[in-house]
């Protein structure tokens, strides 16, 4: 600063807070504001606030806890203000607000995961049945009308372990794998399904070292110490794969996916710069493979499928929803049609909330009406909490691109016309 | 990844070109840094509506031979403006935008001051007045929802009442509009609107407004009706028994945003990719030709194209910036035409014509741009990021937009078929 000439321009925030010209764009596109009048919206929330706050914190407003993280307002933006960096940064920094029970049980997807996968049956029984649902919405304020995932009885790390491990090393190229909690504790099917992808098309598939939850559920329940200590222990073990083995690392949830890219460096102050560039979707690693012609996919004669794609909040923001798209697409007998981009309500735990089951279903509507009334086999999307929501409050059925893709896959073709060819095991 | 055209900008011009070339067959993206100034859109599209000296233009086609040889409509040329005005209303049409009005001669409209201003094409939500007869009625209620600021009536009703039409300003509430006036500061155009949309309130508020205008003739009201709904304002000029004009609010602009949503809709119909809260980045550069750009999100994966089109706006829209020592494009760092010196970009009278509003990309004959003295042959501009032209004096800033847009469409197009 100090080299300055007096007059020139410089920005003292990350964020470009100052670069915020009042246009009102970003409240156009705020999902919650639009049925939630206690929100202030992104534009009070955000730069207006940070005005100030940056005066005196006593400005902060616990009402910020209201928004859903969802980043539309930044992808609105014309003028690049990080405005969803800008209230979850404010929260963080300002909020006196201590996370409930409720808030800790639903943020930590690990530990809850761990003991739910061990008692799985017991669990799913449990928490499924009605009168557990009134005794959660009347203890926790979970919801009584939410469904739970189920949980699965093998953790998708027990089964890589058993099934899949020991071929890996076997294949030409390699890539590691952030499978998150949904895959490890209630669907270990999509992490199967992308093994079986990979492996296809010449990649072995790894585990990375003892990975934890990306964090995005403690990060909006208030839990930021937690937060950044798993964090910092994911970043190690990024720079492990990418830095010291070269090997990129795929995810198949766009807002794990998400979280550890972007969330981190911007909320969580962490840097990841080593290794950002390379952490992506699966989708995207396997269309650039595609695009670059290094790979072929041969798929089954027989498919024929009518999808919608829902477009999840932090896949609008990381712009890659073309990835999956165009890979549903290249499938032959996919026939497929893009949902209009909108919130669908869920915001990873948002929607738990009893206080906000109505807020929640109110957003989603007109989502919900869109899918209820289109001619669709599945719903295709990139992010399991969208998927319960929709599987919740639709008639439809919504499975991840990379399942899809699996399932039309023909492997044995695939792998010939790749030239796939396994290391002798030594 | 491959593409005919990739275009930079989702504006206006952005969408105009992209929807021409797509409706062609070609394979288009478009690359928007957030959300254009269609947001901003007063109802109305200029295509020329003042003249040199400021006095008002009734027929515009015959005033563009007075503009000067820079202008982007000079440069285009009369006669091919002629030819691609017929295009502007069937793009338009198709698209699902229904706009009344014609080049031949300007009509008028209420601004949000309550005076008429001339301009070419409105879209139908809004009234349009014949230069020769101009407001018709002379008893005009004036109806405002409680708490919505962003309407400024007493400019409205004195902008009218200047014409001798006597003006009663009413103001209304409703129990379905309260809980959004709680947080005062977001009880906005485009919140009200959310709530017409969900079509439950609409016959309660055609009966007061039959109440509340019993004995006018006319009922003006703001324009927030219809975001994601496009049959709201419909059912409320059906159900009202009489007249209704609206007048344009402060934005965000709801017919704007409706607007932009079906341009919107309609590119992507066409198969053309959409990618919004994007930015290009950098640009591979080969002699005079542009092969690749890259950008913030997609990151390694670029974006390859046979032709380009820069649409990234003006200074507002932050297609021109201005920094302390030269005014620059922030894309590609093309030639820009300005002054030199920061004294003479501004004239301190602020009502002046200012000399920066005319600043823009540097082009050649064909449109194309010009980095470090040399044309770019696939890389052509269009919109308000073009020099020559003051469209906020002139009032031609869409008419540059859609007509450049059409007329750069036609080369690449022509272009693309010589190879």
């Amino acid at each position: 600063m100090k080299n300055k000439k007096p007059y020139e321009l410089f920005n003292i925030s990350d964020n470009n807070f100052e670069q915020c010209v009042k246009c009102t764009v970003c409240t156009v596109y705020c999902p919650i504001l639009a049925v939630d009048p206690d929100f202030p919206g992104p534009k009070q929330s955000g730069p207006d606030g940070e005005r100030l706050r940056l005066t005196d914190p006593k400005y902060y407003d616990e009402a910020l806890k209201l928004c859903l993280n969802c980043k539309r307002c930044e992808v609105a933006c014309p003028h690049g203000v990080k405005i969803g960096d800008i209230i979850q940064a404010a929260r963080i920094k300002y909020s006196k607000h201590k996370p409930t029970l409720r808030d800790t049980i639903l943020a930590n997807t690990d530990f809850v995961g761990t003991v739910s996968s061990a008692f799985a049956p017991i669990v799913n029984t449990a928490v499924a049945l009605k009168p557990v649902r009134l005794a959660m919405d009347l203890t926790l304020k979970i919801d009584h009308h939410r469904i739970f995932p189920k949980y699965s009885g093998m953790k998708f790390e027990t089964w890589y372990k058993k099934e899949a491990a020991a071929t890996q090393d076997l294949y030409p190229h390699h890539v590691s794998y952030f499978h998150g909690c949904y895959v490890n504790y209630n669907f270990p099917q999509l992490g199967m399904d992308l093994v079986k992808i990979m492996n296809a098309i010449g990649y072995g598939v790894h585990l990375l070292e003892k990975e934890k939850c990306c964090g995005v559920a403690l990060i909006s329940n208030g839990l930021i110490k937690q937060a950044t200590r798993q964090a910092k222990h994911n970043i190690a073990a990024f720079e492990q794969s990418v830095v010291d083995k070269g090997m990129p690392i795929i995810g198949t949830s766009s807002t794990c996916t998400f979280t550890i890219r972007d969330e981190y460096p911007h909320l969580l102050g962490l840097k990841n710069d080593t290794v950002r560039d390379s952490i992506e979707l699966a989708t995207r690693f396997i269309y650039r493979l595609l695009n670059d012609e290094k790979i072929v996919l041969k798929f089954k004669p027989d498919v024929k499928l009518k999808l919608a794609y829902h477009t999840p909040c932090h896949m609008e923001k990381l712009g890659w929803s073309i990835y999956s798209t165009e890979l549903l697409d290249a499938i032959p007998g996919v026939d497929m049609f893009i949902l209009d981009s909108q919130c669908c309500g869920i915001a990873g735990t948002y929607g738990f909330k009893k206080e906000n089951y109505k807020s929640s279903q109110l957003i989603g509507k007109s989502l919900f009406d869109q899918i209820n009334e289109s001619d669709i086999d599945f719903v295709a999307t990139d992010c399991e909490t969208c998927k319960w929501q929709i599987e919740m409050s639709t008639k439809a059925k919504v499975k991840n691109p990379i399942s899809i893709l699996a399932d039309a896959l023909d492997v044995e073709a695939t792998m010939k016309a790749n030239g796939v060819v396994l290391k002798k095991e030594s | 990844m491959k593409f005919d055209t990739v275009i930079i900008g989702g504006g206006l011009a952005g969408l105009t070109c992209g929807i021409k070339l797509a409706e062609s067959g070609q394979k288009c993206a478009i690359v928007s840094s957030g959300q254009s100034a269609l947001h901003f859109f007063s109802g109305s599209f200029d295509l020329l509506s003042y003249d040199r000296k400021g006095a008002e233009v009734a027929y515009p086609l015959e005033e563009i031979n007075n503009l000067s040889d820079h202008h982007p409509y000079r440069r285009i040329g009369v006669n091919r403006i002629k030819e691609l005005l017929s295009q502007v209303a069937p793009l338009l049409e198709n698209a699902g935008l229904h706009f009344q009005g014609d080049a031949d001669m300007n009509h008028y409209v209420i601004n949000p001051m309550g005076k008429l201003k001339p301009t070419w094409l409105t879209i139908d939500d809004f009234s349009i007045f014949d230069p020769m007869i101009g407001i018709p009625w002379t008893k005009i209620a004036l109806l405002n929802i409680s708490g919505f600021l962003d309407f400024h009536t007493r400019f409205v009703a004195s902008g009218l009442a200047s014409s001798g039409i006597t003006v009663q300003v009413k103001y209304f509430a409703m129990d379905s509009f309260e809980k959004i006036r709680h947080n005062p500061s977001e009880m906005r155009s485009t919140n009200i609107a959310k709530i017409f949309d969900q079509e439950t309130v609409i016959d309660e508020f055609i009966q007061r407004v039959n109440e509340l205008s019993e004995g006018f003739e006319s009922v003006l009201l703001p324009a927030v009706f219809g975001l994601f709904n496009s049959t709201v304002v419909g059912k409320i000029k059906r159900g009202v028994n009489k007249p209704i004009c609206l007048v344009p609010v402060i934005p965000p602009s709801v017919p704007g945003i409706r607007s932009q949503i079906t341009l919107f809709k309609r590119f992507q119909a066409l198969g053309g990719k959409y990618f919004l809260g994007d930015s290009v980045e950098s640009g591979t550069f080969q002699e005079d030709k542009l092969l690749a750009v890259n950008t913030v999100n997609q990151g390694d994966i670029s974006l390859v194209a046979d032709s380009f089109v820069m649409a990234t706006g003006g200074f507002s829209s932050l297609g021109l910036v201005a920094s302390p020592e030269k005014i620059y494009d922030p894309v590609f760092d093309l030639d820009v035409i300005s002054h030199d010196k920061r004294v003479d970009w501004v004239d301190k009278n602020i009502f002046n014509k200012q000399p920066f509003m005319y600043y823009g990309v540097k082009t050649d004959a064909a449109f194309h741009a010009i980095k470090a003295g040399r044309a770019i042959k696939n890389l052509y501009v269009v919109g308000s990021i073009l020099s020559g032209a003051n469209s906020l004096k002139e009032g031609s800033g869409a008419g540059i937009s859609l007509l450049s847009a059409l007329h750069v469409s036609d080369c690449i197009m022509k272009a693309d078929s010589k190879e």
